[in-house]
């Protein structure tokens, strides 16, 4: 295996002892011509190395943005990060000179996108856009480079490798290509891997096995993985942690099992309640009733009490709920987390 | 990829048999005697029977039309593009006006594709700034001038007025004479350009693709010089092709207004003289010419865009 | 001429099929139409208006000269020749001793004629081809494609120049029509595949399905459901194939197979002073003028209704 931590830049401020990913309490705007939207209000996460956290929400409720600002990819304009902190191992990202930020990105956070057809430079093939990773980052030369996409591309286990490095994007299958992608993301080891609705665009069987592949390489290289998507089904099987957004905010952050089991947020409740059933077969299917909000309107108060059945008038009101402490390591942002929890 | 060509190839030839069928048929299709056709050909000159009898046995005009087409397609096939009715081989008028005509057309592209594309790059990149808004009023004016206005207005402007270049071109000109007008030539084509470099690169800005180059934290300047160029252009290089049409068209203004011997001006010319079969010859060249254009272009398309090549 | 309808179509996106654009806007909630949209952005166009007051101008120009000059443009006096402006004659008057000004007026009467003919002439040539293209597809398609390719193949002056000197023959007469003949026989190309790419992209949309479900035939699904909703770019580049008309009948004119004396032309006027330009530029200028205001009043109109229909820019 190419050895490929050799020249990395010493970033300064790193704490190896500071968690891998810190969120504290972003705030992303965009500034259009009909209004200011505001995408992200108030966002925490954390993730530890080893551990895979998934971002679950309807469209429209902010995962992408943030994910977008940690990596620092926004389109600004309109995008504005108004606020808060990104902290790798304690050094705050948003306020690195964009020379830095840019070593950051694929060296230490990579992102795989949705839809890898896309998100794929259809002109150039498979190879040069891996070889380019090597290249720019680490200065390898053309043949050097070469054997390295190889290398990645056997890691996910992509058939003939050796022969499909000067295909071109259009001539893999869904699944292929979002290998592909991930490879790309591996390329110089980063610490953490954020997937955006990495299965979104693929068939089920292909998803499972796009999963599998995800968790196994995130266990070989103990990464911190962020996984952002709205299908409940896939981050059962994968996720140690849950943070749920809601209009820009986590609603209620848990362990998996948790809020599967008991969830403390009315959202979180309706969300799994809406989840087709066959041991309640015959029965009307539950659905939220509503819209999500319009992002340059959101509701004073909480964002969600329009479609809440526990909502009342300190609901509406500003200011917002805080995020109680449910356990340990358990927060909610509803006023009646209490009865929430007690009614499952 | 051979398929593609080959396929691209057969279609061509196919549109070529009908596109020289077409602008036969329009000038010669069967209208009555020969001496009537003659006398449509030539217009309002006089011609005496002894004329009327050698034409009518040169052109094959008391034959059928189909065997005047084959008579025609043969003479093409064979380079020979007959004989204009000032008794010259429309062959030996090509031959000598053709390279003017490529070098007054080379200045123009040349022209054009430096300044239009680089100015549709910027537009591009900063769109709603005030190059991007300069830019497209400018180009907006070159398109809409047409070149009968343009060429005549520069010719006086600049060549006789300000006196910056030579007016007119004439005999045999050299590269400075012929400058004036390949920017006017090449004025309309530069708009062209430089609108769709700009659309396509305002457009490439925002794909997915360059959302992943960003991630994989490669340096602006790759991103947008590698990336994004690469796809941007390949609807410009492609329109290129198809524009000699639009260069054919305006090289015989230009040349007619500036007085180059070159191709457009013989078919100028030829218009205005009325000559039948010189307008035909030349038409004919000019639409293989175009055609062949096409041809290259497809076959860059594919080279550039890899999509195309497995359709 | 075809560069104008080649940007044309180059940058216009395919018609958007939608019938309803998103819901939600700042203030309401109303649900808005692409029409409704498109209108409003129009409206707030400042290019909009200047594009079409100059094209209401060119048209009245056009349709009563009367108004704008109590000079006849046929009554030339070489006596008069050059003459410099005077209250009577703006612009003085050219080397036929003839009212440039009055000449000038008189002139938008071809061009919008010839303009406004050849685009419908071509409009329904477009229509008919596009629609049938796109909708049947087949070989119905890949027959009118190939027709389509081979009227293309012929550069649009080049076959203007053939088929007109074919027309027009022997014949008298100014050749109006002949012109518009020609050109509308051309021209329709780049807005019949337009039209075909629009029909196809709405032809896949679920409604055109519903339709069909519910017992509707070729023609009303044609006509009431895909037709609308494709019509968009179609527009769009007819205001700016017009445009390219009146560019291209001038070109003919100034060739001299256009349009012939004693038909009024900016391309014939153009044509004549041209050649005389050392002695008096004005009557150069003047037409010129003219006509290039004409030709890019049409594509400015053109430009801002593509604008407005383009969701990408909103």
């Amino acid at each position: 295996m190419t050895d490929i931590k050799a020249q990395i830049d010493v970033l300064p401020g790193l704490d190896k002892t500071a968690p891998l990913l810190q969120v504290n309490d972003l705030h992303v705007e965009f500034r259009t011509a009909n209004g200011v939207a505001r995408a992200v209000n108030g966002a925490n996460f954390t993730l530890q190395a080893g551990e895979t956290l998934a971002i679950l929400g309807e469209s429209g409720c902010g995962k992408s943005v943030t994910a977008q600002a940690i990596m620092g990819i926004l389109d600004t304009p309109p995008g504005y990060v108004t606020k808060g902190e990104v902290r790798y191992r304690g050094l705050d990202l948003l306020k690195l000179p964009e020379e830095q930020r840019r070593k950051v990105r694929a060296n230490r956070i990579a992102m795989i996108f949705q839809d890898a057809l896309s998100a794929l430079n259809p002109v150039f093939s498979v190879g040069f856009q891996l070889d380019e990773l090597s290249r720019v980052h680490r200065g390898m030369s053309k043949q050097d480079a070469r054997k390295r996409s190889v290398e990645l591309l056997d890691l996910v286990k992509i058939p003939a490798a050796k022969q499909r490095v000067t295909d071109y994007p259009h001539q893999f299958s869904g699944g292929m290509r979002q290998r592909v992608m991930i490879a790309m993301a591996l390329a110089l080891d980063p610490e953490v891997l954020i997937a955006d609705e990495p299965t979104t665009a693929l068939d089920v069987t292909v998803q499972a096995q796009i999963m599998t592949l995800l968790a196994e390489l995130r266990r070989e290289r103990n990464m911190g993985l962020i996984l952002i998507t709205h299908d409940m089904g896939v981050v059962a099987d994968v996720a140690d942690r849950i943070s749920v957004m809601y209009a820009g905010k986590v609603v209620e952050e848990a362990g998996v099992f948790d809020i599967y089991a008991r969830p403390s947020h009315p959202y979180t409740k309706a969300l799994l309640e809406s989840i087709p059933r066959l041991d309640l077969r015959g029965q009307q299917l539950n659905v939220i009733k509503g819209l999500p909000p319009n992002l340059m309107n959101i509701p004073p108060g909480c964002a969600f009490n329009p479609r809440c059945g526990y909502a009342q008038d300190v609901c509406r009101a500003d200011p917002p709920p805080p995020a109680y402490q449910v356990a340990g390591d358990r927060t909610a942002r509803c006023h009646f987390w209490k009865d929430v929890l007690g009614d499952e | 990829m051979f398929r593609f060509i080959v396929r691209r190839l057969l279609q061509m030839v196919l549109t070529f048999i009908g596109a020289t069928l077409l602008v036969y048929a329009l000038m010669f299709s069967n209208q009555g005697s020969p001496a009537r056709v003659i006398q449509s050909l030539v217009g309002e000159r006089p011609v005496t029977p002894a004329q009327v009898q050698a034409l009518t046995e040169r052109y094959h005009l008391n034959e059928g039309f189909w065997v005047q087409y084959g008579y025609y397609m043969k003479g093409l096939l064979h380079l020979d593009f007959g004989t204009s009715l000032t008794g010259r081989p429309i062959g030996d008028m090509i031959a000598q006006a053709w390279p003017v005509t490529i070098r007054l057309a080379v200045i123009g592209v040349l022209f054009a594709v430096l300044f239009g594309v680089t100015a549709g790059v910027v537009a591009g990149i900063r769109r709603s700034g005030i190059f991007d808004n300069a830019t497209l009023i400018l180009t907006l004016l070159l398109i809409s001038i047409p070149t009968i206005v343009l060429a005549p207005v520069a010719q006086f402007f600049f060549g006789i007025k300000l006196g910056w270049f030579p007016p007119t071109a004439g005999g045999d000109p050299t590269w400075w004479a012929l400058v004036l007008p390949g920017l006017v030539l090449g004025s309309l084509s530069l708009a062209t350009y430089s609108r769709l470099t700009r659309t396509s690169v305002a457009e490439n800005l925002r794909a997915d693709y360059v959302r992943t180059a960003k991630a994989k934290g490669l340096p602006p300047r790759r991103v947008i010089g590698v990336h994004v160029l690469r796809n941007s252009l390949i609807p410009v290089v492609t329109y290129i092709g198809i524009d000699i049409g639009g260069l054919m068209s305006g090289a015989i203004i230009t040349e007619g207004v500036f007085n180059i011997p070159g191709v457009g001006f013989n078919l100028f010319r030829g218009i205005r003289t009325e000559d039948g079969p010189l307008v035909v010859g030349f038409v004919s060249l000019l639409v293989i010419v175009f055609l062949v254009a096409n041809l290259i272009v497809d076959i860059m398309y594919a080279v550039l865009d890899p999509r195309i090549r497995y359709e | 001429m075809s560069n104008l309808e080649s940007i044309a179509a180059a940058e216009t996106p395919a018609a958007n099929p939608a019938p309803t654009g998103p819901p939600g806007g700042a203030k309401t909630d109303k649900p808005r139409s692409l029409a409704g949209d498109a209108w409003r952005d129009l409206r707030r166009n400042p290019i909009f208006w200047v594009a079409s007051a100059l094209v209401l101008l060119v048209v009245v120009m056009a349709l009563v000269p009367q108004v704008f000059t109590p000079a006849d443009p046929a009554s030339c006096a070489l006596s008069r020749q050059y003459a410099p402006p005077s209250g009577r004659a703006w612009f003085g008057y050219d080397f036929q001793g003839c009212d440039l000004f009055a000449r000038t007026v008189y002139g938008a009467r071809a061009s919008i004629q010839v303009g406004v003919f050849a685009m419908l002439l071509a409009g329904a040539i477009a229509l008919v081809v596009g629609l049938s293209s796109g909708y049947f597809g087949g070989w119905v398609d890949n027959i009118l494609s190939r027709f389509t390719d081979i009227v293309l193949g012929i550069p649009i002056l080049l076959a203007a120049i053939v088929l007109g000197k074919r027309l027009a023959g022997d014949r008298q007469g100014t050749g109006i029509w002949t012109v518009v003949i020609v050109l509308g026989v051309l021209g329709w190309t780049t807005a019949s595949r337009v039209m075909r790419s629009s029909v196809i992209s709405a032809k896949n949309q679920d409604y055109v399905a519903a339709a069909r479900m519910l017992g509707a035939g070729h023609g009303r699904i044609m006509f009431r459901h895909i037709l609308p909703n494709a019509l968009a770019p179609f527009v769009v580049v007819m205001t700016i194939a017009l445009g390219g008309f009146i560019s291209v009948e001038a070109t003919l004119s100034f060739l001299g197979i256009g349009l012939k004396a004693p038909a009024i032309s900016w391309g014939i006027d153009i044509s004549s002073s041209t050649v005389r330009v050392r002695e008096n530029a004005t009557p150069l200028i003047a037409p010129s003028a003219f006509l290039a205001m004409t030709v890019l009043a049409f594509i400015m109109l053109g430009d801002a209704i593509r604008d407005a229909f383009d969701p990408k820019l909103r």
